[in-house]
């Protein structure tokens, strides 16, 4: 019984942790721009997809690792240079179409460059599984759990430390404000989407080992992190990661328990009942609209 | 299109004329596609652009309606027409349920509410496989009012060509009452609105539940007309084609819903000689429409055609 159920906790904190990664990516935009990018889920698809393709045509797994980061990071460049920043001060729905329309033109453009058959490579540290308590727990998932660690800490670290992380936050807080102190906020847009881009290829490359990749796995888990992103409250670091795992730990309960044609729903079901009693999620902060 | 009548007027003698012009019953079904998105939209169009509330999950109840009138007659032996009733009632009965909590939400959660609504309706439809046929989809028993079968494309034609013109008309009708004022009040300012005495949560239910009956209704209409559906009529995808028509037509504009409606349902016919890149093609076209036309076509262009005057 107990070692189910932590088996199922395993599951669900792993799937959880690329789920906070990808809420992060949304979190990391919205505040910077206001915007939520719906083609969050293609930058991690792109992760995976890409270290595919660059260990099949021969390079070693560290340069496959870095080019399928900075490829995606500067694909999320590009997305807010030509795609964005022209559309200023359009409508939120505009927006969310405009950021559909180019998760569209990633997916359409992978499909016809790698076909729709999925693709995976093998696990960093092999298939191994350890034994904890009479639970698996598959090598491949300390790697997710110990990179969106990092990463987390790494995020921290820019944000409270260094000048451009500063620069950041203090765009999101007040674009014009930030401005007027000489914060370049055009920098500060391509930054954030390209640090976003990045988070959200990374967890897609550690993930692919364990559920496989395809050209449209972005839908489903760009999805929810969105979920996972608006359960902590939109804009809050510390809402994302506790809503990632929170969302990836319901989902495989139940699977575990209830039943798993119906683990897809659990999240937007989650978000229901959450947003019913707390509007603004989790940790979202009360706001007062002006008049 | 100076008095409401003028271009009601016009769009009749459009739909009259269109038969002449058609040559076959291919283009009678695109034909017909497009009124029923125009149809759906028109009523999308009322929530989000009149209303100002974005919904990410009307597909949702366009499934509802179109297997309301795929199941009930099928496993429960019903006349098509009051599984057509059932369906939209239903549908506007889990509008006025999930509503309240809905609408105190704003921007981007109300966006992420109303979404995951309309994919857990897709997902039931694709679980319950005992009734709905599961991802494969299930056949629809036809249409039959007061013993009369609309057959083939061209009767349908008609029946769609109807409902449209009717649709166009209450919509007018609606947005120039009282009603329609107090809407387009509440997309300015929920609290200036308030202020003036419009009891805004009211509003905002009602509307949203006119324009899920009328989903329901169309679901139901298009399943009885293609005789097959599948899940994927509720799915994300679908919702999405349809605020995309709203927005590219343009929002709080009642031709731009059928513009938007009829630009978007052609788009794919004539992106299929790309083979392949119809995906990339709909997305670009998507992403420079929005760019370049932020308020959509209609509202542009009668923006521009003032201006010269």
């Amino acid at each position: 019984m107990l070692s189910q159920l932590l088996q199922f906790i395993f599951s669900g904190i792993t799937v959880g942790a690329t789920y906070a990664l990808a809420a992060l990516g949304f979190t990391l935009i919205y505040n910077a721009s206001n915007v939520i990018n719906f083609a969050q889920g293609e930058f991690i698809m792109l992760g995976g997809m890409l270290t595919v393709f660059f260990l099949k045509s021969g390079l070693p797994l560290s340069a496959a690792l870095v080019l399928a980061v900075a490829i995606p990071a500067c694909v999320g460049v590009l997305v807010e240079k030509f795609a964005i920043e022209p559309a200023k001060g359009a409508d939120t729905v505009s927006l969310i179409i405009i950021t559909i329309g180019a998760s569209l033109v990633l997916r359409g453009l992978m499909q016809i460059w790698q076909g729709k058959s999925p693709a995976v490579f093998p696990a960093f540290s092999g298939d191994l599984p350890i034994s904890i308590a009479g639970a698996a727990l598959a090598p491949q998932s300390l790697w997710v759990l110990g990179g969106s660690v990092v990463i987390v800490l790494a995020l921290w670290l820019f944000f409270s430390r260094t000048l451009a992380g500063k620069a950041i936050l203090a765009t999101s807080a007040d674009s014009l404000a930030a401005q007027l102190v000489g914060v370049n906020t055009q920098w500060v847009l391509m930054e954030s989407f390209a640090l976003s881009a990045a988070i959200g290829a990374i967890g897609g490359i550690l993930l692919t080992p364990i559920t496989m990749t395809s050209y449209d796995v972005g839908i489903m888990l760009g999805l929810k992190g969105f979920v996972a992103a608006v359960v902590g409250g939109l804009g809050t670091g510390l809402g994302a990661v506790a809503g990632g795992l929170l969302v990836g730990l319901i989902e495989a309960l139940t699977a575990g328990y209830i039943s798993s044609a119906y683990k897809d729903a659990a999240p937007f079901i989650l978000i229901f009942i959450i947003l019913f009693f707390m509007p603004r999620g989790l940790f979202g902060g009360k706001s007062t609209e002006r008049v | 299109m100076k008095s409401p009548h003028s271009g009601l007027l016009f769009l009749g003698l459009i739909l009259l004329a269109l038969p002449l012009l058609l040559p076959n019953a291919f283009y009678f079904d695109i034909a017909n596609r497009m009124a029923i998105n125009a149809i759906v939209v028109l009523g999308l169009n009322l929530v989000i652009g009149f209303a100002g509330q974005i919904s990410l999950g009307h597909a949702g109840f366009f499934g509802i309606g179109a297997y309301a009138s795929a199941i009930l007659p099928t496993h429960f032996s019903w006349p098509p027409v009051a599984a057509i009733l059932a369906g939209a009632i239903g549908a506007a009965l889990l509008a006025y349920a999930i509503a309240p909590p809905i609408f105190r939400l704003r921007g981007h959660y109300l966006a992420m509410a109303t979404l995951g609504l309309g994919v857990v309706i897709s997902i039931v439809l694709k679980n319950e496989a005992v009734y709905t046929g599961g991802p494969d989809g299930m056949a629809v028993p036809p249409l039959s009012l007061f013993g009369l079968e609309p057959v083939g494309e061209k009767q349908w034609y008609w029946l769609f060509a109807a409902v449209l013109l009717f649709s166009v008309w209450a919509c007018q009708n609606l947005i120039d009452s009282p009603f329609g004022r107090a809407l387009r009040a509440l997309h300015g300012s929920e609290i200036a609105s308030q202020m003036a005495g419009v009891d805004v949560a009211r509003y905002k239910l009602a509307i949203f539940v006119l324009s899920a009956f009328f989903a329901s209704i169309m679901g139901s209409l298009t399943a009885q007309y293609v005789g097959f559906i599948t899940p994927n009529v509720a799915d994300f995808f679908h919702s999405i084609e349809l605020v995309t028509m709203v927005v590219v037509g343009g929002m709080a504009s009642v031709y731009g819903s059928l513009v938007g409606a009829v630009l978007l349902t052609a788009l794919p016919q004539a992106l299929v000689t790309f083979e392949g890149w119809e995906t990339v093609a709909f997305g670009a076209i998507l992403m420079l429409s929005m760019i370049f036309m932020p308020r959509g076509l209609v509202p542009t262009f009668a923006a521009k055609l003032g201006r010269r005057r």
